[in-house]
């Protein structure tokens, strides 16, 4: 008789309906043993759907979640290196938050239809997609949300910033979900007041909220393959992000 | 910092990249993370062709010193050549 190993996963490369119908590519990871499971919508950082980022979905699924990464970059570049992608999406303006929204919520829709999903789902996302997953927690509901030093929530975008930029605030009455937030104190972009900014508003509001900012480290602390890394960082934030989505999804 | 600031100017010319040479028709520059170089941020300088997919790219990271370095050769190797060498027009 034989059985299948909890952490036995399937990772692979998924076409679903995003935004206005398109069809977008995403980066699929499911545990294959049975279970009723949370869903985790990973939103990719600025420089794309690569591969640091396949690595984090990959590991929601060891950990026993249906985790799912949309290509936010995917119209402007289908079938393109994530680097060459990131760069034709920025020459294009950057991602609409009207699109990130809709590319979202068809992400939880996907993971909702899974077989062994349990409805719950979850939302993170690192840099740019830190401030998108405040938006797309304040836009659709979601059942915990994970903000990773996203800038721009509340600061004004230095001058020229696309409209694709401007600050969320105002949005944070309709935040849907428990917030966990990760920043790093020598971040400038979330800078510490920003951070404190965000965590005041939510208090104010009764949102159920979770900050934590780690010395010694600035924006990126996350990514293992550049020298923004800190492991102290990295490690604690990963098991309060494991212990948030157990409690939440 | 992620920035979508952006350069962004017409060019006329070529570039080499991964699939080869191709006409290039903009260049953009930014100040941003890059995806290889080992610093936070760099000054990303990329020649484009969008009509050609993104693909058709030549991507420079360098750091501000070498990347205000690379704009001074460029005027010094223009200036010490006869005016008008390399002009659309010569």
């Amino acid at each position: 008789m034989s059985s299948t190993s909890p952490d036995a996963v399937l990772a692979e490369t998924v076409t679903f309906t995003g935004h206005g119908g398109d069809q977008i590519e995403a980066y699929l990871a499911r545990p294959l043993a049975p279970g009723s499971r949370g869903g985790v919508v990973v939103i990719h950082h600025m420089p794309g759907y690569d591969a640091p980022t396949k690595e984090i979905v990959r590991r929601f699924a060891v950990e026993g979640y249906h985790a799912l990464c949309p290509n936010l970059f995917f119209r402007e570049a289908p079938g393109a290196d994530p680097d060459d992608a990131s760069a034709a999406a920025r020459a294009a303006g950057g991602v609409p938050d009207e699109r990130l929204v809709g590319d979202v919520s068809a992400a939880a829709e996907y993971l909702r239809g899974l077989d062994g999903a349990n409805g719950k789902i979850g939302v993170i996302g690192y840099c740019s997609g830190g401030r998108q997953t405040f938006l797309a927690a304040c836009s659709i509901q979601v059942d915990a949300a994970v903000d990773c030093y996203g800038a721009f929530v509340v600061e004004d975008a230095p001058e020229g910033m696309p409209k694709t930029m401007k600050p969320i605030l105002h949005l944070a009455p309709n935040l849907s979900a428990p917030l966990l937030g990760l920043f790093g104190k020598e971040d400038r972009f979330p800078g510490p007041d920003s951070v404190a900014t965000l965590d005041a508003e939510l208090t104010r509001l009764g949102k159920p909220h979770e900050f934590h900012s780690y010395d010694g480290a600035g924006h990126a602390f996350f990514s293992v393959d550049r020298p923004a890394y800190r492991p102290e960082a990295a490690v604690d934030g990963w098991a309060k992000i494991l212990a948030f989505f157990g409690a939440n999804l | 910092m992620c920035t979508y600031l952006t350069e962004k100017i017409t060019v006329d010319g070529s570039g080499k990249g991964a699939t080869g040479w191709f006409g290039a028709s903009e260049a953009t520059v930014y100040v941003d993370h890059p995806v290889h170089a080992q610093y936070g941020h760099t000054v990303n300088i990329d020649v484009l062709n969008p009509a050609l997919g993104p693909s058709a790219r030549v991507a420079l990271e360098l750091t501000e010193e070498t990347a205000l370095a690379l704009a001074d050769a460029i005027q010094k190797a223009i200036a010490s050549a006869p005016a008008g060498l390399a002009s659309k027009d010569q």
